[in-house]
């Protein structure tokens, strides 16, 4: 019979550092997927931004500390994650963009982020080649940046070894245990896993996890399409964010990564509900027609490889993160909305906290704002 | 400058092109125009295209075949693969030495929606397989769409110099196969609702049931009812130090530079692997004036046609059965091929390292289906179809056969056919896929009178048109059959017309007629060498079967009938009554090359590279795996093994090797999820930019 302290369900973007931040505590915890190795869920779908710009205060504060692990993981640990400071860019062609950004400098800069709004030469500067016509200037946060989530996923789960979380891969989660009201473990294709705190980092399929033990839990997957191109030289650095919506899309956004591939992804409008991930046609015709409208000498660059995956929305585009009122000893941290991978490092210290009952005043404000019995009447902004 | 060209060939014409003149890294140089950079620049001696990015290793021509990006140059400023990308005059063509820049072109663009094209049948391919489901298609009326990304139909008909076996009936036996290719395009020309796009690459098969067609000009939709794939195949690799420098390539590539390009590629080559591929390879490799030190096989026997092996042998190509590549050096580019002998255990004998001076390794080690459209498309749920090498690695001929009947399979699911697919029709599929089989002693006729044909064939292979040609109609294969042996029913008919001799796809049949003189008789040798190596009165070296020399003979005669028999050339020589029966070939590769080169232990097994395109070796594979990595998405997440430009489609076969060799399960590893797009595509190609308005 396994016994634990912890089991997190999901070897992902959340349930990786989790695991490692738990570790690090001395809290005997097993990580359990039903994927072969970590990071095979959605992880490896992310692009690889990495923002605190954000314009809610806890997702600012989680963004900033994740943005610390990130940067400084190479000098402390040693492995490259191809962590790039290259700094996050929403160039302004419109008034409607203007003013949304402008509206909310005010909040990120009093939480401390390093970001403004700038004229359209320094954007144009910052972005060689990008379309001029009507570019009206735009917000840069030189401090954000990007990682790479493969790299990072795998440094997160040695890390986690060597603090000595247990993972279980290929082994799928049938139901949550309870008893008496309490959380107790779980069943896997593998047996019963015992246990008196179980994480829901289930991402996209946490409702399906949280539905064996009668839980409802509002996480909608839906679905985004991304694509890397061939390396060239480096040109550019920062993450381009485009908020104008065309028709049949949202915003879309793209970057160069440290081999000189341009990866970006775009959001489908109305989103594409549910758990397909495999490619359509429609996909690169649609953001191809918008990245070289906005960046023209892209039209030139190869595209090498196509990828859908999953963002696990919650109701108001922000984290779930707290415990199951219902299931004592069920704890959520899911409903990232696709920003798991850059909020996943801070985030799991924030659960290690709190299922060791040792957080901070900072933590409350997350606490707070991520927890899954808020009321879900905005939406975020940068969402 | 002198033109690295094949100039005369025994079988191919040499066609008249037109000169144009470009710059390689701003030297001027001149090529023909429209033929693709890297045959231009291969013409040129220019065999290394660039230096790889990572480790600034030299980069050069691999499959030749628009799959690896291996030969990446940056041409008009733009980086294209250069075994896909047509000179033209004036051209400015430039190495890739670390990553390319990207054009500063910030000249706004216009795009256009892609439009959807919907068809009855959409073939993957005008190769064999797709080229004979096209024709029954084409005969019924449906409407088709072949899309090939090469600028001429045929697939690899195109590159096969030789004859064909197989049945006359069923598969063009005894015509060589790029003639084939022209054959089978004449008759799709005459079918109105098949429309041929070339130049047209397949990206990706898509879960909306369409398929992305990307060409220079434009990307296209296709929402076909059926889709045929018949794709063909691409070369498997294989792992030893020195596996990347420029000069190792496969027989695929080879036959491409040589038969399709006429580009003379290599002064001296080593071939790895004795199936029909590499054998064949061998074959026109002397036929384009290269010569072939040798050809190794790992296994005790070679594993193709043994009528294929005789005529390298005879040639006198050493051929070593039971031999392995240990490494190949080179600065930066191949100059030298260590190999060695091999136990029973696949060891490598001690003292046995034997080092050849070659430019040229050619890799013939086996070929992978090209089956990933076919399994996405199942994976989809479209109605997809599989005909030839994409289905199941075999012969052009079974190929042909194979295209035929699913070209049929598809006309009945359209409910376009309500005739029967005769069950015969799969037996012969079958047959003309069947390995060669077992090898018999031979069976040389007793008489010594009249004039007669002596087949020196002794294995059992799908090919019988020497029964076919007959005008008397006494040659006959052992119980009828494709794969039986042929035999002479009744030699009194035999009036010496040589047509068997001449068409026999195997240069295995010769002609022994004691009519004029019983005590010297005229032999009859096929040859399809250099023509100046057989005048008339010149004393030729006439070998067995097996390459043992029967001594010098003066040619008597030498017939030519271009219009019947194109290529082969019908050598009459006298010989002694006692070895008249035993000739069967001409030696031609008179001087062979010392191996006696000092080996001197370099490069290790580890250093061998396994993903090309990043620049992943075995040994840091090899280390993932001792780690615990038993998923190959995990083992690119950390080494980027797989994730470069041609999508692993080389290194994957050589990871799942490594796994084995490391004692992992194979039922354990986990596969690569395999994604579109099938080659690299410019971003305003999908987005939907037309050649021509880029400047609206």
């Amino acid at each position: 019979m396994r016994n634990y302290d912890v089991i997190v369900v999901g070897a992902g973007s959340l349930g990786v550092p989790t695991a490692m931040a738990l570790g690090e505590m001395g809290i005997k915890t097993l990580v359990v997927d039903k994927k072969p190795s970590p990071g095979q869920g959605e992880n490896k779908h992310a692009i690889g931004g990495i923002r605190a710009t954000h314009s809610a205060p806890a997702k600012i504060l989680v963004g900033l500390r994740s943005l610390e692990i990130f940067a400084h993981w190479a000098q402390i640990h040693g492995d490259d994650i191809e962590w790039m400071q290259g700094g996050y860019l929403f160039p302004v062609y419109r008034s409607a963009e203007e003013t949304a950004l402008k509206g909310i400098l005010p909040i990120q800069k009093r939480l401390g982020l390093n970001i403004d709004f700038y004229d359209a030469d320094t954007i144009c500067d910052l972005v060689p080649g990008i379309n001029p016509r009507r570019l009206a200037g735009g917000t840069f946060s030189p401090e954000d940046g990007s990682a790479s989530p493969l790299l990072a996923i795998n440094a997160f789960y040695r890390k986690a070894m060597a603090f000595g979380v247990d993972f279980a891969f290929n082994e799928d989660v049938k139901s949550l245990n309870m008893k008496d009201g309490k959380i107790c473990g779980i069943t896997t294709d593998g047996g019963i896993i015992n246990a008196p705190v179980v994480i829901d980092a289930a991402g996209a399929y946490s409702t399906a996890l949280c539905e064996t033990a009668g839980i409802d839990v509002p996480v909608t997957p839906d679905s985004h399409e991304g694509a890397i191109t061939e390396p060239v030289e480096s040109f550019f650095k920062c993450m381009v964010v485009d908020l104008r919506p065309a028709p049949g899309s949202k915003n879309y956004y793209f970057y160069q990564n440290l081999h000189g591939q341009v990866v970006c992804c775009i959001t489908p409008d109305p989103p594409i509900v549910g758990t397909d991930k495999r490619e359509t046609s429609g996909f690169l015709p649609q953001i191809g027609a918008r990245m070289v409208e906005l960046l023209p000498r892209l039209k030139n660059i190869r595209v090498r490889r196509v990828w859908r995956g999953l963002y696990p929305m919650s109701p108001d585009g922000s984290p779930l993160v707290g415990w199951n009122r219902k299931a004592r000893g069920l704890f959520h941290a899911t409903g990232m909305c696709g920003q798991g991978f850059m909020l996943g490092p801070g985030i799991g210290e924030v659960v290690a906290r709190m299922v060791n009952d040792t957080t901070t005043d900072d933590d409350n404000t997350v606490m707070d704002e991520f927890s899954p019995y808020r009321e879900f009447g905005g939406q975020e902004a940068l969402k | 400058m002198k033109q690295h060209r094949i100039t005369s060939h025994p079988i191919l014409d040499t066609p008249k092109n037109q000169v144009v003149t470009f710059t390689w890294n701003g030297q001027p140089m001149s090529g023909y125009q429209g033929e693709m950079i890297s045959s231009a620049l291969f013409s040129n001696d220019v065999k290394i295209f660039g230096h790889h990015h990572k480790d600034n290793s030299p980069q050069g021509i691999f499959c030749a075949n628009g799959q690896c990006s291996q030969c990446l140059v940056i041409a008009d400023n733009l980086p294209v693969k250069s075994c896909m990308t047509p000179l033209h005059d004036g051209m400015s063509i430039r190495s890739v030495d670390g990553l390319p820049r990207l054009p500063e072109d910030d000249t706004p663009v216009a795009v256009a929606e892609i439009p959807v094209i919907d068809v009855e049948v959409l073939i993957l391919g005008g190769g064999p397989a797709g080229l004979t489901a096209a024709i029954e298609l084409g005969k019924l009326g449906i409407t088709t769409i072949i899309v090939d990304d090469k600028d001429r139909l045929g697939g690899k008909l195109v590159l096969q110099t030789h004859k064909f076996f197989g049945s006359v009936e069923d598969s063009h036996a005894g015509t060589r196969g790029f003639e084939i290719a022209v054959l089978l395009q004449q008759e799709i020309e005459t079918y109105k609702s098949v429309r041929v796009w070339l130049n047209a690459t397949v990206i990706g098969v898509f879960s909306d049931g369409i398929v992305g067609v990307a060409s220079n000009d434009a990307y296209r939709k296709i929402r076909p009812e059926k889709l045929l794939v018949a794709t063909g195949a691409r070369e498997k690799m294989l792992s030893f130090p020195g596996n990347s420098l420029p000069g190792v390539y496969g027989a695929g590539a080879f036959q491409t530079l040589v038969n399709r390009d006429l580009v003379k590629c290599s002064k001296k080559v080593l071939i790895v692997g004795g199936g029909n591929v590499g054998l064949i390879a061998g074959y026109h490799a002397i036929q384009a004036g290269i010569e072939v030190v040798a050809l190794i096989e790992a296994m005790p026997e070679v594993g193709g046609y043994k009528v294929h092996a005789d005529k390298l042998v005879r040639l006198g190509v050493p051929i070593l059965t039971g031999h392995t590549v240990v490494s190949v050096q080179g600065s930066d580019h191949v100059e030298s091929v260590t190999i060695a002998q091999l136990d029973a255990n696949w060891q490598v004998i001690e003292r046995t390292h034997r080092t050849y001076g070659v430019d040229t390794v050619l890799i013939a080690v086996g070929l992978a289906e090209v089956n990933e459209f076919f399994i996405k498309a199942r994976y989809f749920g479209m109605d997809v179809f599989a005909a030839g090498d994409a289905r199941e690695i075999a012969e052009a001929s079974a190929a042909m056969f194979a295209g035929k009947i699913e070209g049929l399979k598809i006309a009945k699911a359209l409910q376009r056919y309500d005739g029967d697919i005769p069950r015969e029709w799969d037996e012969k599929a079958e047959i003309l896929k069947s390995k060669p089989g077992r090898i018999t002693e031979s069976r040389v006729p007793e008489r010594e009178s009249g004039v007669f044909p002596v087949f020196h064939c002794t294995q059992e292979v799908p090919c019988n048109p020497c029964t076919s040609v007959c005008p008397e109609n006494v040659i006959r294969t052992e119980k009828d059959l494709i794969t039986g042996l042929p035999y002479v029913t009744d030699y009194e008919q035999c009036k010496g017309c040589m047509a068997c001799i001449a068409i026999c796809p195997g240069l295995a049949a010769t002609l022994v007629d004691y009519r004029k003189d019983p005590e010297q008789p005229m032999v009859t040798l096929p040859y399809e060498i250099r023509r100046d190596k057989v005048r008339k009165g010149q004393l030729v070296l006439v070998t067995d079967v097996d390459g043992a020399w029967l001594g010098r003979y003066p040619v008597e005669r030498v017939i030519a009938n271009k219009k019947k028999h194109p290529g082969t050339l019908l050598v009459q020589v006298r010989m002694a009554r006692e070895v008249a029966k035993r000739a069967v070939g001409i030696w031609v590769q008179e001087k062979q090359t010392d191996p006696s080169k000092i080996y001197e232990q370099g490069a290790l097994p580890d250093d061998a590279v396994i993903c090309r395109c990043e620049r992943v070796t075995a040994g840091e594979i090899r280390s993932a795996i001792r780690n615990g990595v038993k998923d190959m998405n995990q083992l690119k997440a950390l080494n980027r093994a797989g994730m470069g430009a041609c999508g692993s489609k080389t290194c994957r076969p050589m990871i799942w090797r490594i796994f084995q060799e490391e004692g992992v399960d194979l039922g354990e590893v986990t596969d690569r999820v395999d994604r579109p797009l099938f080659v690299e595509v410019p971003l305003g190609i999908l987005a939907g930019i037309r050649r021509g308005d880029t400047d609206a």
